[in-house]
C-alpha cells in the first residue's frame, strides 16, 4: 500500500470559496494583459519570460496533481519536459516541424514514459519512491546526453519553430503568448475538474487513507497510475512549448535540479491548490530573474531563502497570505 | 443448510518465530453474527486481517461467498462484498461524512475512472450514502468534516462505510473498542438491528456485547481456535473459562 | 586482462569512496528519518578544506587532521542551526530545505575559492605507482582509498555489531521513537550519527581530492549516486550500503569500460559505439529500478513492523 513519506504536512492550505475562484480568474486576467504593460519595457525580454513562467506553470501544475493532491512526491518530473521537447527536436532534425504530429507525438511519449516508469515506481513508498522517480529522470537525462545525433550533451538548435499545415503561429511572439496562455488556462481547467470528479475524489482519498480506500474496493495503484500518466502528459505538453519558445532542447531539461525546481515551485506557491503551482512558477523564476539580476552570487540569497520558507511558511505564498488576511482581521 | 458465506481452512501465519495464526479452520453461516473472543495478542487482528485481504497467510484457504479469495486482493474482496472495520477508527478526515459514505457507494455503483463532473453532487451517490448514515444517527452530522467528528461518531462512521457497501458479509474488528458506557449501548443496539441482514463476523473484547448479540463464538487463544459453539456453551466451557473468561466475567 | 584488472581496481576504488558518502546517508537517513540532500556538499567542502588547509601548512598530514576536524564542525554546525529542525517535518520539507543548502554552498564554495578547479597534490608518501603484475602498474594513492575505505568500513561494521552505541544506532535505525522512551537520549544519539556521517563525507572528499579537480558542485553527482546506494543497499544499513557501493562502483566503472565491446558481441560496431555509453550511464539506474522492482524497499531492509 503506498502512503505518504512521513506524516502529511500538518497544515493543508484550503481557501474560502471566493478566493478559489476569483485568483485564478484574476492570475489569467493578469496574464492577459501583460503583453500591454510589457509594450512599455523591454517587450521582447519580459513576454519571453512570461511565456517560460506559464510553459514552467503548466508542468508545476501536473506536478501539483500528483503531489498535493496525491502525496507523490515525484523528484523526476523535469524529464517530462524533456521528453516533449526532445520529441519536437527529433521530429524537426528529420524534417518534420508540423505540430500536428510533433504535438501527439511529445504527449504520447511523455505519457508512455509515465505510463512505464510508473508502473515501476508505483511499487515503492515515501523516500523509495522519490528516489526511483529520480532514477528515472537521471535515466533520461543521461540518455539524452548520449544522443550524439541529436547533439548529445551540448543540446540542439532548433531552426523553426512548429508549424500548423504551413501556418506559423509560434513565429509572432504575442499570438504565441496567448497560445500558451490558452494552454495554460485548458490544463488548469482540466486539473480542477480532474481534482473533483469521481476519479480525483479516489484519488485525493487514497492520499487520506489508501488502507481504507482499498477495502471499500479501490485498485490503489491503477489510480495512481492514471494520475502519473495525466501528470506526464501535462509535462510533455510543457516540454512542446518549450522547445518553441527558447529554439533549443537540451538534457538540461531534464536534470535532477530542474526536478527539484519544480518542486520549489509548487511548494512555494502553496501545495495542493492548483492555482497555487501557477503562483509558485511566477514567483520563483519572477524572483531568480530579479536576484540573478543583482549579483552574481544570487544562490547565496536564494539558498537561504528557501530553507527559511520552508521552515516559517507553511502553505507556501497562499497560506501566508491567508495567515496575513486572519491577522489583519484580527 | 445454507452453505457459509465465509470458510476458513487451515489458515496459517506467521511473523518470524512467532506463530500467529495456527491452523485455523471455521467458517460463518449465512445470517449469523459470529462473535471471535480471546486474550489480546490472540491474533484477532491478524485474522481479520489475513480475511479481508490485506495480510497474506503462510498456508490454508479462504472462501467467500462460495469463491475462493486466498489469492484476491483486498480491493477484490470489496468488491464481492466484504466490508470491514477498523479496531482503530480508519476513515477520511479530510473529507465530510458523507463524502466518506457516499465513496462507499461509489466503489461499487459504476466506473471511477470519470475525469469529468462533480462527484460530491452526484445525487445517485449521496442518497444511498445519507440512508446510510441514517441509520447509525449521523444523517444530522452528513457535512462535517469527517475528523471534526468525536470518537463515537467516528465508530459509527466506520459503520455506516460498511453498511454502504451492501455487503455479504460484515468484518467488524472492536467496534466497541474506546467506547464509553453510552456509546457502547448505540453500538449494541444498532448491531442487533443489522443482526439478520447480513452476516456478521464480530471480533470484540466488549462481553456484554458478545453474549447480548452473538448467534455463535469463536474462542481464540495463542492463535488457535479452542472452541466454537452458542454463547451459553461458551460461557460454561471450563477450557474457555480457565484460559479466558475467568479473567475477563467477574 | 591487465585493462581488466586497472578497471576492476578502479571499480573498487569508486565503490570505496560511495561507502564512505553513502554510510552517514544511510545512518542519517535510517535513525533520524531525514533525507539529506546536503551530503554531497559536505564531501566537496572535505576536498576544499584540504586543499586550503595544505596551503596552509604545507603538510599533507596537517591537511588531512585539520580538514576532518573542520568537516566535522561544520556539519554539526549545520546540524544545529538548519537540520535539527527539520527532523519532524515530512519528507518534501526536508529535500527542498537541503536543497536550499546545496545551492547556497556550491555559490559560497565558488565566492571564496573562485569557479576555478583546484588540485591538491598526492602525498608524497604515497605517490606513484607500484607493478601489481606483468605489464601492470596501478597508483599507490588509489590502493591507500581502497585501503583505508575497506579499514573505514571494517570499523564501522565492529563499531556498530559490537558496541553499546553501534546497538542502539541499530535500533535507532529499527525503531527510534522506541529508542527514545526507552530513556536513551535521542538528540544526543542524532547528533554522534550525524557528525559521524559528515566526518565520513568529508574523508572521501579529503582522500579524492588528489585525484579529481575540487570543484564547485563536485558534490551533485556524486550525491545522487550515493542515494542510489543506498537505495539499493536499504535505508538504514550499513551492511547494504557496503554491498551496494561496490556493487555499483564495479558497474559503474566495467560498464562504460566495456559496454561498447560488450555490445560489439551483438551488434555492429557503429550503433555499439552509440547505444554503449548511453546504456552505461543509465545502467546503474536500470539496476537500481530491477532491484526495486522486486525488492521495493531495498536488499537489505532494517525497518521493523
Amino acid at each position: 500500500m503506498t502512503a505518504p513519506s512521513a506524516p502529511a504536512p500538518a497544515l493543508r492550505y484550503r481557501a474560502s470559496m471566493p478566493v478559489r475562484e476569483l485568483l485564478p480568474i484574476a492570475i489569467f486576467l493578469g496574464f492577459a494583459l501583460f503583453p500591454l504593460a510589457a509594450a512599455f519595457g523591454a517587450e521582447t525580454y519580459l513576454l519571453d519570460l512570461f511565456m517560460r513562467v506559464m510553459i514552467f506553470a503548466i508542468a508545476a501544475l501536473g506536478l501539483d496533481l500528483l503531489v498535493g493532491y496525491g502525496a507523490l512526491v515525484s523528484f523526476g518530473h523535469a524529464a517530462f519536459i524533456g521528453i516533449g521537447a526532445y520529441a519536437v527536436g527529433i521530429l524537426a532534425a528529420h524534417g518534420i516541424a508540423d505540430m500536428s504530429i510533433s504535438l501527439p507525438v511529445a504527449l504520447i511519449a511523455a505519457t508512455l514514459f509515465a505510463y512505464l516508469t510508473g508502473a515501476i515506481c508505483l511499487r515503492t513508498s515515501g523516500v523509495y519512491f522519490i528516489m526511483i522517480t529520480l532514477a528515472f529522470g537521471q535515466m533520461a537525462y543521461f540518455f539524452a546526453s548520449s544522443l550524439a545525433p541529436y547533439g548529445g550533451d551540448d543540446g540542439l538548435t532548433l531552426h523553426a519553430r512548429s508549424t500548423l499545415f504551413g501556418l506559423s503561429p509560434f513565429k509572432h511572439e504575442r499570438l504565441f503568448y496567448y497560445i500558451v496562455l490558452a494552454c495554460l488556462i485548458g490544463c488548469y481547467c482540466l486539473c480542477r475538474a480532474l481534482v473533483v470528479s469521481r476519479f480525483g475524489r479516489v484519488f485525493r482519498g487514497i492520499r487520506e487513507n489508501a488502507t481504507r480506500m482499498a477495502t471499500l474496493g479501490f485498485e490503489i495503484r491503477r489510480y495512481q497510475l492514471a494520475a502519473y500518466a495525466i501528470s506526464g502528459a501535462l509535462g510533455g505538453l510543457a516540454g512542446f512549448l518549450l522547445a518553441n519558445a527558447t529554439d533549443f532542447v537540451s538534457p538540461a531539461y531534464m536534470s535532477w535540479q530542474r526536478s527539484g525546481e519544480l518542486i520549489i515551485m509548487i511548494i512555494l506557491g502553496g501545495l495542493g491548490t492548483l492555482h497555487g503551482a501557477i503562483i509558485g512558477a511566477l514567483a520563483y523564476m519572477l524572483l531568480g530573474e530579479w536576484l540573478s539580476g543583482l549579483t552574481e552570487n544570487w544562490h547565496m540569497i536564494f539558498g537561504p531563502l528557501l530553507v527559511l520558507i520552508v521552515l516559517l511558511a507553511r502553505g507556501g505564498l497562499l497560506g501566508l497570505a491567508a495567515q496575513l488576511r486572519s491577522r489583519i482581521r484580527g | 443448510m445454507a452453505e457459509a458465506v465465509l470458510r476458513l481452512e487451515s489458515l496459517h501465519k506467521s511473523f518470524g518465530g512467532l506463530t500467529v495464526t495456527s491452523n485455523v479452520t471455521f467458517e460463518v453461516a449465512a445470517g449469523e453474527l459470529h462473535a471471535v473472543i480471546g486474550p489480546n495478542g490472540a491474533g484477532k487482528t491478524t485474522l481479520i486481517n489475513q480475511i479481508s485481504g490485506l495480510i497474506a497467510p503462510d498456508s490454508g484457504r479462504i472462501f467467500f461467498a462460495g469463491r475462493d479469495v486466498t489469492d484476491l486482493s483486498a480491493p477484490a474482496r470489496a468488491a464481492l462484498g466484504l466490508a470491514r472495520s477498523f479496531q482503530i477508527t480508519s476513515i477520511l478526515p479530510g473529507f465530510s461524512a458523507i463524502e466518506n459514505v457516499a465513496l462507499a457507494v461509489q466503489a461499487r455503483t459504476g466506473s471511477s475512472f470519470r475525469f469529468f463532473g462533480r462527484a460530491s453532487g452526484e445525487e445517485a451517490l449521496n442518497m444511498p450514502a445519507l440512508a446510510a448514515l441514517d441509520e447509525v444517527g449521523l444523517a444530522a452530522r452528513a457535512n462535517v468534516l469527517a475528523g471534526h467528528l468525536s470518537h463515537g461518531e467516528k465508530r459509527a462512521l466506520e459503520l455506516a462505510i460498511a453498511l454502504a457497501m451492501e455487503p455479504k458479509l460484515l468484518l467488524l474488528d472492536e467496534p466497541m473498542a474506546g467506547a464509553g458506557r453510552e456509546e457502547s449501548q448505540h453500538l449494541i443496539a444498532a448491531l442487533s438491528r443489522l443482526k439478520g441482514r447480513f452476516p456478521i463476523l464480530l471480533v470484540e473484547h466488549d462481553m456484554t456485547a458478545v453474549f447480548a448479540l452473538a448467534d455463535r463464538i469463536s474462542v481464540l487463544i495463542y492463535g488457535q481456535i479452542l472452541t466454537c459453539g452458542t454463547p451459553e456453551a461458551v460461557r460454561a466451557d471450563p477450557q474457555v473459562i480457565a484460559a479466558y473468561l475467568g479473567e475477563e466475567m467477574e | 586482462m591487465s585493462l581488466l584488472v586497472v578497471q576492476i581496481l578502479n571499480g573498487l576504488q569508486l565503490g570505496v569512496l560511495l561507502f564512505l558518502i553513502a554510510a552517514g546517508l544511510t545512518l542519517v537517513f535510517g535513525v533520524m528519518n531525514f533525507i539529506n540532500l546536503a551530503h554531497g556538499v559536505q564531501y566537496m567542502l572535505g576536498a576544499y578544506l584540504a586543499v586550503m588547509f595544505y596551503a596552509i601548512t604545507g603538510s599533507s598530514f596537517l591537511a588531512l587532521v585539520f580538514a576532518l576536524l573542520a568537516s566535522l564542525a561544520f556539519g554539526l554546525f549545520l546540524e544545529f542551526v538548519v537540520f535539527r529542525h527539520l527532523y519532524e517535518r515530512d519528507h518534501l520539507d526536508q529535500v527542498i530545505a537541503t536543497f536550499g543548502i546545496i545551492l547556497f554552498l556550491n555559490q559560497a564554495v565558488k565566492y571564496v575559492w573562485g569557479a576555478a578547479p583546484l588540485s591538491l597534490p598526492i602525498p608524497e608518501f604515497f605517490s606513484g605507482s607500484v607493478v601489481l603484475m606483468q605489464g601492470l602498474t596501478y597508483p599507490i594513492w588509489r590502493l591507500v582509498i581502497i585501503a583505508s575505505g575497506l579499514a573505514v568500513a571494517l570499523l564501522l561494521y565492529v563499531l556498530v555489531s559490537r558496541t553499546r552505541l553501534g546497538m542502539l544506532v541499530r535500533a535507532g535505525a529499527n525503531n527510534a521513537p522506541m529508542v527514545s522512551a526507552l530513556g536513551v537520549d535521542i538528540r544526543r544519539l542524532f547528533m554522534v550519527v550525524f557528525g559521524f556521517g559528515t566526518m565520513l563525507a568529508g574523508f572521501a572528499g579529503i582522500m579524492i581530492a588528489p585525484i579529481l579537480s575540487v570543484e564547485p558542485g563536485m558534490g551533485d553527482t556524486i550525491l545522487i549516486l550515493a542515494f542510489v546506494v543506498i537505495v539499493i543497499g536499504g535505508i538504514g544499513s550499513i551492511r547494504g550500503a557496503f554491498v551496494a557501493a561496490l556493487l555499483i562502483g564495479l558497474a559503474d566503472t566495467l560498464g562504460r569500460s566495456f559496454s561498447v565491446d560488450i555490445l560489439r558481441l551483438v551488434m555492429a560496431p557503429s550503433p555499439a559505439r552509440t547505444v554503449g555509453p548511453a546504456i552505461a550511464s543509465m545502467l546503474i539506474y536500470l539496476m537500481m529500478a530491477l532491484v526495486l522492482y522486486f525488492r521495493p524497499t531495498g536488499l537489505f531492509p532494517t525497518k521493523g513492523r
